[in-house]
Formats: structure tokens, sequence, C-alpha cells
């Protein structure tokens, strides 16, 4: 009578959610066409795709961070009146109207951070790896959805808070066609994506959440501060100026402060964070186990 | 084929595989049996390529994964259930990993269905049940049509009807020609899987034997045989080296030091009716207990 227990055809299972298995080996179905089958960058790049696309939370990050840059900018528009003769970057008026940079970094940070620690967390990492045991093309293949997601929604919320932001200014306010002004509206996108790849970088290094999100919270907006306090000021006009914070700053505004780098270098010296950030982290995804 | 060849993992002073060597043949289901923490997970993780051996090689096909243009065609693996970001889709799940491979849409569906979890395919994984993540584990593993497929302790958490489904389709697998290749703690359940064993203790080969081997390894000698005449039966056997026990029924003893043919040919001989002859054997638990004691990773400790 024990076997009656483990007939399939005995309806023991009416209540649970799933079908049942079909009953022929996958073998006798039919074998899958294995030519064509192969690893290449591009799928790689698919499938990071499927993944980034496929999870909801992403999406909502994405529109409260456009719905952050452009209200915020609106709020801080609405209340701003121009003063030419302050020389602080926060009279000017593009800053202003692209004040919800300074929110939207961190939120994006951590969309970048999460790309990668929650395959750790939950073991979906050892999926990936057993699909691409070559390891390096998913680093690639991430790092080039996060950087496209993020300056393709950044661009034109941008542009969408400047104008916003600028129409609430009324007189005083900025214009596109000014010196810089495109300069510092493309380039805020830029430095957002910047900051979604420190992220993934640092989501790599550390593998996990709490620690990148804290690290990249400290990288951008505590260290100018905590340095300021702790460095000589001798040291303060050498160092200050690389930190990412900092070189993204001088290409964030129209007049860069006499301490911060030229929008060109500023640019470079970013690139080189990201580039050393997401360069350990390649090595360290090749050494360590998974 | 999986072969496994001097292989060494430590983690820090612990050694988690110790020189281990064995090879996984096509055709056939493969157990890989030990006590928990013997190795299993760490060897399959390195065969995975997910783990850097401290030493040795494990190849799969005569490669390592990461050599292979299609990994996820050579071998198929469930190393832990529910390795799912819980917001994600069983579709969408599968479907991220056909995409590194080539494998098409329509396959993802075939293998969905497969496990049966068709119905919930666009649900969140997170919703799933350990037996639901279990099942689309292997749905995972069976994505690209592998040759070879590494299953660590699948049976975990599945119902009756489950485990009935998994040993049907390891079976059907390795009669396809596949390399089948499942870890248990579980001997019983092995036994009624596999029969081909790789069993380990504290990272190190035990044995590489059949089932039907380890069964030979549970017979303790011991003989139940049933006589009206038990008086008469025990002083016709008894002898040197012979020990004889009766049993809560009176017309039973247990022989030890005796075949069975041994005391069926001295019955027949002094006419003593015989009505159950029967060599026992230990369960397989007790044959793999025997095996393995000396190896098992955290014995309770010893009174001094």
């Amino acid at each position: 009578m024990a076997t009656a227990i483990l007939d399939r055809t005995a309806p023991n299972d009416r209540t649970a959610p799933i079908d049942r298995p079909v009953e022929s080996s996958p073998g006798t179905s039919g074998r899958l066409d294995s030519t064509g089958l192969a690893v290449t960058f591009p799928r790689v790049i698919r499938s990071e795709w499927v993944k980034f696309r496929s999870l909801r939370s992403n999406w909502l990050t994405l529109l409260a961070t456009v719905l952050g840059i452009v209200g915020i900018g609106a709020l801080a528009s609405a209340a701003f009146t121009p003063d030419p003769g302050d020389a602080d970057a926060f009279s000017n008026p593009v800053t202003v109207g692209l004040s919800g940079n300074l929110l939207a970094q961190i939120v994006i940070g951590i969309v970048g951070v999460l790309a990668i620690t929650s395959e750790f967390t939950n073991g979906m990492i050892r999926s990936t790896f057993a699909s691409v045991p070559k390891r390096l093309p998913v680093l690639g293949a991430k790092a080039l959805v996060i950087a496209g997601v993020t300056f393709a929604v950044a661009l034109p919320t941008m542009f969408g808070a400047f104008l916003l932001g600028q129409a609430l200014i009324g007189e005083g306010n900025a214009s596109l066609t000014d010196d810089g002004v495109l300069r510092v509206v493309i380039g805020s996108a830029g430095y957002l994506t910047a900051v979604a790849l420190l992220g993934l970088g640092l989501g790599t290094i550390l593998r996990q959440a709490a620690s990148a999100i804290g690290v990249i919270f400290v990288m951008l907006l505590l260290a100018p501060q905590l340095l300021g306090f702790l460095l000589p000021a001798s040291a303060q006009e050498t160092f200050l100026r690389y930190l990412p914070s900092n070189a993204g700053d001088a290409f964030m505004t129209v007049d860069p402060a006499a301490n911060l780098l030229s929008p060109v270098m500023g640019a470079v010296v970013l690139a080189g964070w990201v580039v050393g950030v997401l360069g350990i982290a390649a090595v360290l995804l090749q050494r360590r186990d998974a | 084929m999986i072969v496994v060849d001097s292989l060494s993992k430590h983690y820090g002073p612990h050694v988690a595989v110790d020189s281990l060597s064995f090879t996984v043949q096509p055709g056939v289901v493969t157990g890989f049996l030990g006590p928990n923490g013997s190795g299993k997970s760490t060897t399959m993780r390195v065969i995975m390529g997910l783990d850097r051996p401290t030493s040795g090689t494990a190849t799969v096909n005569g490669r390592s994964l990461a050599d292979h243009r299609a990994p996820l065609h050579e071998v198929g693996a469930l190393l832990e259930a529910r390795a799912i970001h819980p917001g994600r889709s069983a579709y969408d799940h599968l479907s991220a990993m056909a995409a590194t491979t080539g494998v098409p849409d329509r396959r993802v569906r075939e293998v969905l269905d497969l496990v049966g979890l068709s119905s919930v395919a666009k649900k969140r994984a997170g919703s799933f049940s350990l037996g639901m993540g279990q099942r689309l584990g292997i749905a995972g593993a069976l994505l690209a049509d592998p040759d070879t497929i590494i299953l660590d302790e699948p049976v975990n958490g599945l119902d009756p009807e489950g485990i009935l489904w998994i040993r049907h389709l390891l079976k059907g697998l390795a009669d396809d020609g596949r390399t089948v290749f499942v870890s248990s703690h579980l001997i019983s359940e092995m036994g009624l899987m596999a029969e081909h064993l790789i069993v380990i203790g504290r990272g190190r080969l035990i044995r590489d034997m059949t089932v039907d081997e380890l069964r030979q390894v549970g017979r303790d000698g011991r003989v139940d045989v049933t006589t009206p005449y038990p008086a008469d039966l025990t002083r016709v056997l008894l002898g040197q080296g012979v020990s004889i026990q009766s049993t809560d029924d009176a017309y039973t003893l247990t022989v030890t030091g005796l075949l069975a043919a041994e005391i069926g040919d001295r019955a027949v001989a002094q006419g003593i009716p015989l009505h159950a002859l029967v060599p026992r054997e230990a369960s397989l638990e007790e044959a793999f207990m025997s095996l393995t004691h000396d190896s098992v990773e955290y014995q309770p400790a010893a009174a001094a």
C-alpha cells in the first residue's frame, strides 16, 4: 500500500499551485539543435539587458530619479532670484535648475551597486557564471547596459529640468546657447552615468549592497567635507579637486571655481576613477571564488 | 564525462577537498555521497568553475568549463535552490540565462513545461515554494540541452511526487547517454536514484563503487532461519565460531558464523525442516555508516 502515496495518478497534490510535470524525459522529446549555440559578447549584453528590464524596481527607481531631478530643480528654480553679484555656484541659474542631481547621484549609484550585489546575495551569480565562466564579459555587459540606460534616461531629463527650471526663473535665466551651458547639461547626464559605473564597480569589489552604498555615499558627498577638515590647507588645494564629485563639478558648473580643475581635466579625472574602480573590480571578479 | 584529477581545495587552513580523483561516466546516474561538510558542494563548484582549485583539475568533456564555446550546452547545473532574484519571473530568469548562449525562447517554454512551471512562469519567483524553486533550478540545468547534468541535493524540498519525478527524469537523461552526477547525504535516496556511487568523507575519496557493491558491504554474515524444531537445529549448527540467538519469534533463530547454504545443507542432512532461510542485509544506511564513520566532519566529541 505504501506505493499508493507515490502513485503519479493519485490526486494527492490537488492544491499545489503548479502543473503536473511532463512525463517524458527531455531526451525523448527531441534534442535542441546545438548549431549556433555559443557565448558571444553581444549575447551576454542581451542577457544583462533582459535581467535589467525584467526587474520592476529598476524602472521605479529610474522614474523616481527623473521626477526627483525635474521636481527638485523646479522647486529650487521657482524660489530662486538671480543675483549676478554673487559668485557662489548655487547663485548660477543653470546650477539651480539642475540641483536635483545632488540627490539623484546617490539613487543612481545604488542602481549600479544593486546590479551586481543582488546577484551575489541571492546566488544568481552562480547561474550567471555557469553560463559565462569567463566572467569578464558579464562585468563588461553589465557596465554597458547600466551606462546606456542611465545616460539614455538622464540626458532628456537634464534638458527637461533645465528648460523647466529656466522657465520658472524667468528674468535673468540662462539659455542653452549661452557659453558652457550645453556642456553643463550634457555633462550632468555623463556624471550620473559615471556614478552608476562607480556603483557597479564598488558593488563588484565589496559584494554587499550596504557597504558599497556606504562607500558611494562617503565618496561623493562626505569626502570633500571630511578631507577639508583633515587635510592641511595646502594639501586641500592639491588633492580635493581630484575627488570624483569635484572632478564632476569642474564640468557641471558654467564657471568652474578657481580651486576646481578645467572642465576637460575634470572629465578625464572622473573617467579615470571609473576605469580604476572597474579595473580593480575586473581583477577581483576573475580571481575570487563565486 | 566528468574527470576530477588530484583535486584539492583549501579555504585558509581548512581543507575542504583533499587530493580527490574520480571519473563520472555517461549513461548511468552517478551518486555523489558523503556526510554533510564532506566536500561534495565544493567539488561541484570547482567542476562548474565557480571556485578555483588549490591544486589539481576538474574537466568536463576534456576541458575546463571556461574553455567550451557554449558552457551551458556542456553542463547544466543546479547548485542551490532559489538562486534567483525574487523580483524576477521564472520566464525572465531562464530567458536571461538562455540569451548568453543563443538558446531560443521556444526552449525556455519547453523546459518550463517539462518541470511543470508553465502556469506560474510570469509570477515573481519570490513567491515560489522551495520545491518550485528547485524545479526552476532543474529547468535552468536542462535549458541548453546539456550532455552533462550536475545536481546538488536536488530532492530537497520536493514532495514525494516531485522526488519520484526526479528519479524518472534522471534515469531518462542517463538512458539518453548523458552524464548525470547527483549529490545527496541521503543514502536511501541514492539507492533508488543512482547506479554508481562516488563516496567521499572529509574531502577524500572513500569508495568508487556501484550501489550493488554497497549493498554487499551491508551484508554482515547473519542469517535468520525459521524451523519448527529450533532446539534440534541449534544442536546441529553449534560449533566453533558459530553463535545462535533466539528471537521474539520462538521458531526463528539468528545464526552468525555460517553461510545460509551451510545451514540449509546441515538441516537437510539431519532431516530438520526449514520454513525460512534469510541472509540478513544491513540497511544501506548502515552500510554507508560503516564506510564513512571515520570521516564524519563534525562528530560529537567523545567523552574524555
